[in-house]
């Protein structure tokens, strides 16, 4: 299908979506759906590819090519995918279970190498699909199922996890925050490399009300900062609060007027230096604003096009492969 | 043969022998791997049929002169047709005390044993566990013992190069082989193009090297140590152009030349483990055959990336050991369920858990077959000799293509590391692999069916109008929509059988070796060498005996039934406690007879002599 013609519909595939009514994920599906067609990439170039949870049955409703993988290893999937086709559009749809848990090791060795493929972390803080026990983004005395008395696990923070693997494009929005869901999705998939995206979604059965400061139109402003390049780290309804340093990667809240103003303030720069980085990502309520947006997006060998090219070296260099001079090759004899 | 015809006629008797099995052995670091690869690249030159045995620790460098540092090699070579690395050598070098103590039981009586003197001190003796020397107090007076200065004499050679002692030490296995090349007639030049080539950037060690080789052969010349020295004639081996193959490098050009004849890339998904890693370096010398090989951050990795290429149109292929199959099972297991081509290979080693790493077991046949979770059965196939390793990939790869369906290729450690000659295919005989990618939109259904094979089709991405999505979820026929439906489940599981049983009607004959009735043995995997000069024994002792030797274990071909049904007796050798004989008894209701060996070494052709004997004789049971 000629991509300049596709619209949100020619994205949704014809099953049932089955998700709980009410979930996050809806509205996740429908800026993704939105967001494709606008990327110029004909439809049959993109692959959704997936393990296992709720999030992980993405893939069913996208009207694209589409794997369905096991639990925690859509990234080795993926890697293969896109090795094999650099021409494809590879996402993948995990959840905090899924990519932070079981697939630990796997999501991190994708940033660390850099593959040309788009993550989509839905973070519930839970596990949805088991029905309700903590997850590794889950705060330290959650009570679930499978802790009556409080986790004393502590918590992950995916955004620290993907600065410290070495990711080139780093960045977190809001479920049904879609103007900027969309806005992120779409600076992703112009990411050369890997762009790990953190997406609050909220499961309103086993977690709701999780990121409710973050979701709820009239407290967002109030609890996000939006990271924007170039622009000052400026927060609230008003704008009227900022971020500044007062130590060393030390930032605090000010507030804008008397004597303080925007000069004094950070400014975002999405390249800036990684513990400038790993500071925001260290930024969470109460004490902070939650930022969203790109916190980083810099530039590094592609992996999979640096596989594809040292075979083109090395074909240039030796030539195409010649299967009887490989075979018939060395020490040789005849017997007559 | 030039080679043969420009070594230099001995001055002593020359005895002509039909074959001879030499071990070479010192410690890890004494470089008798080398040695012994060097002794075989020169018979082959000259045209004896061989096969090795390397057997070396799994420790780099256990403690220097230690009996867990003991590494050894073994060849057979011989003007007539072999099938095994050979049961006792009939010559052994012995490098240190601790390779004597590792090896001298198995050296034939009245066998030739080198041994470097210049190594037997008392605390190289001490390290051994040796209370007394063994060369003085007359317990290897049985064998044929040559004392030789080894180390005193390389430096002798080498002191012209002035290069430190250290160096000029680590010359003394050449010139162990310049001792060997003189005892059996052979020339020195293949050893002396392979040190030109190998230290081309270090000419120092060129000279070195050469020097001690020569110094060894010159050494046996002058000093007439061998009152005897023999010749062992080129062999009639079918006409054809051989080279020498160890198993894994094998298995890499059947991969290669199976991905070329079916136009695709090659995507080999891998972690390190041994005994497979060596097919990870070969292939990913291959880069200009449209060879992608991708080292994974672990094995479930591994396995992952080659389906995500196999999706996307690539051969995915991943190479492992008995610990990295367990891991890789969930994804087998998907990939049955999606029916993806995907080729499984499984260097079989000792187990359970690390087990013995470098020493041989073929005790993975039921975790191929049956070692995932639920109903999910795959193609299993397994290689018999190290130059057999070429054409079962090749077979792996072009069933896996053909049927959709993941393919778990066995071999073992002992036909990985082992050597043999290999008769050249000619690259217009190998049988077609035929893989053609759906492009058709009218009709398109991601699981519809080839009505012979039951095969689906293969949709790559990136394919106009064949967006569809694939899952481990249980799905419709046809459409691949997910299906909760109680009789689609049933069906769906009886369908996936079914492709894998019609596998079946594509296998050729059977071929049974031997007698028409009487004993059958049956073997799989690398059993199949000491079986074959087993058999062709009894069978020249009068016994009445055949040997099957199974290529395809899963699914059996369709006239293993009837084959095992003419015989009265069967007897099933196994490096395993009776895995392939467990399914004979349950598929066919046949009793049989179990010969296990399960001590990380492969059967000696006595040793399944004996069982046969035994079987034939009615006893054994």
């Amino acid at each position: 299908m000629s991509a300049g013609t596709l619209t949100k519909k020619d994205f949704a595939s014809d099953q049932e979506v089955r998700w709980c009514p009410g979930c996050g994920d809806y509205a996740i599906l429908s800026s993704v759906q939105s967001v494709f067609p606008e990327l110029g990439i004909p439809r049959e170039n993109f692959v959704v590819v997936s393990g296992i949870g709720c999030a992980a049955r993405f893939p069913y409703y996208m009207n694209t090519f589409g794997f369905h993988s096991i639990h925690g290893r859509a990234p080795a999937v993926a890697t293969g995918v896109k090795v094999a086709n650099p021409d494809l559009s590879v996402w993948i749809a995990t959840g905090d279970g899924d990519a932070l848990s079981i697939g630990g090791n796997h999501i991190i060795h994708l940033m660390r190498r850099n593959v040309d493929v788009k993550v989509m972390l839905f973070n519930n803080r839970i596990y949805g699909l088991t029905k309700g026990q903590y997850s590794p983004t889950s705060e330290i005395g959650k009570r679930t199922k499978s802790t009556p008395f409080g986790s004393v696990d502590r918590p992950f923070n995916p955004i620290s996890v993907a600065i410290g693997s070495g990711a080139t494009f780093v960045s977190r929005s809001v479920d049904v925050y879609a103007a900027h869901l969309k806005e992120v999705l779409t600076a992703a998939a112009h990411h050369r490399g890997t762009a790990f995206i953190e997406i609050f979604q909220n499961c309103n059965i086993f977690n709701d009300g999780a990121w409710e400061p973050y979701r709820e139109k009239e407290l967002r402003d109030d609890n996000l900062l939006h990271l924007r390049h170039g622009q000052p780290l400026v927060f609230g309804k008003s704008a009227d609060k900022g971020i500044r340093l007062k130590g060393p990667f030390e930032p605090e809240v000010v507030a804008l007027g008397s004597g303080v103003s925007e000069s004094d303030l950070l400014v975002h720069d999405v390249r800036g230096p990684l513990p400038y980085a790993f500071m925001l990502a260290q930024m969470e309520a109460p004490a902070f604003p939650v930022p969203v947006g790109v916190y980083r997006d810099v530039e590094a060998p592609i992996f999979d096009a640096a596989m594809r090219d040292q075979v083109a070296e090395v074909t240039a260099k030796k030539g195409p492969g010649d299967l009887r001079a490989l075979l018939y090759g060395g020490e040789t004899w005849e017997v007559r | 043969m030039d080679t043969l015809a420009s070594a230099p006629k001995a001055k002593e008797p020359v005895e002509t022998l039909s074959r001879v099995v030499i071990r070479f052995a010192g410690d890890s670091g004494d470089g008798m791997q080398l040695t012994g690869t060097q002794f075989t690249a020169t018979a082959a030159a000259v045209g004896n049929d061989l096969a090795t045995f390397p057997d070396y620790p799994a420790e780099i460098r256990a403690p220097a002169g230690t009996l867990p540092g003991v590494s050894g090699f073994q060849i057979n070579f011989s003007s007539e047709d072999i099938f095994t690395p050979g049961d006792a050598p009939d010559v052994l070098v012995a490098m240190n005390p601790a390779a004597l103590r590792a090896n001298i039981k198995d050296l034939r009586p009245g066998g030739i044993l080198v041994v470097n003197t210049d190594a037997f001190r008392e605390t190289d003796l001490a390290k051994a566990g040796y209370a007394k020397n063994p060369l003085e107090d007359g317990s290897l007076s049985g064998f044929r013992l040559y004392q030789v200065e080894i180390t005193r004499l390389t430096r002798a050679a080498l002191k012209e190069t002035g290069l430190p002692q250290r160096i000029q030490d680590r010359c003394k296995n050449f010139f162990a082989l310049g001792m060997m090349y003189y005892l059996y007639h052979r020339s020195m030049d293949v050893s002396v193009r392979w040190i030109q080539h190998k230290f081309a950037k270090k000419p120092e060690l060129v000279q070195a090297n050469t020097l001690a080789l020569k110094g060894g052969y010159a050494y046996c010349e002058a000093a007439e140590i061998f009152p005897v020295t023999y010749e062992v004639p080129p062999a009639h081996l079918l006409p054809g152009l051989y080279r020498n193959i160890s198993g894994n490098q094998a298995l890499a050009l059947g991969l290669v030349a199976a991905a070329q004849k079916s136009g695709l890339p090659l995507f080999l998904g891998s972690y390190p483990i041994t005994p497979a890693s060596d097919i990870l370096h070969e292939l990913s010398q291959y880069k200009n055959f449209g060879v992608y090989t991708f080292q994974a951050e672990d094995e479930i990795a591994a396995i992952g990336a080659a389906l995500g290429a196999s999706f996307a149109g690539s051969i995915g292929l991943t190479t492992t050991s008995g610990p990295g199959m367990a891991l890789k099972m969930e994804f087998i297991g998907l990939a049955i369920m999606v029916e993806l081509p995907l080729v499984i290979v499984d260097i079989q080693r000792g187990g359970p858990s690390t087990g013995l790493p470098t020493k041989t077991e073929q005790a993975d046949l039921l975790q191929a077959i049956f070692g995932r979770p639920s109903e999910a059965p795959c193609i299993v196939i397994a290689a018999r000799s190290a130059s057999d390793c070429f054409e079962a990939a090749y077979e792996a790869v072009r069933l896996s293509i053909t049927h959709m369906t993941p393919v778990i290729l066995l071999s073992d450690g002992s036909i990985a590391n082992g050597a043999e000659p290999w008769r050249l295919p000619k690259i217009e005989e190998l049988a077609p692999v035929d893989a053609r990618f759906r492009t058709e939109r009218e009709g398109f259904l991601p699981y519809a069916r080839d009505p012979r094979t039951l095969a689906r089709s293969w949709a790559v991405p990136g394919t106009p109008g064949l967006e569809h999505r694939i899952g481990g979820i249980e799905k419709s026929d046809g459409t691949g929509a997910i299906s909760y439906e109680p009789a689609n489940h049933e069906h769906m599981v009886r369908l996936r059988a079914e492709k894998v049983a019609r596998v079946a009607q594509d296998i050729p004959p059977s071929q049974v070796d031997g007698d028409p009735d009487g004993l059958l043995v049956v073997g799989w995997g690398s059993t199949y060498g000491a079986i074959t000069g087993a058999v062709r024994r009894a069978r020249a002792e009068g016994l009445r005996v055949a040997h099957l030797h199974l290529r395809h274990l899963s699914p059996l071909p369709a006239d293993v039934g009837p084959i095992l049904a003419r015989y009265g007796r069967i007897l099933v050798p196994e490096m395993n406690m009776g895995q392939l004989a467990m399914i004979l008894r349950a598929r066919f209701l046949r009793e049989t007879t179990s010969l296990n060996k399960i001590q990380g070494q492969p059967f000696k052709e006595s040793e399944i002599l004996e069982g046969i004997r035994a079987s034939a004789s009615g006893g054994g049971r």
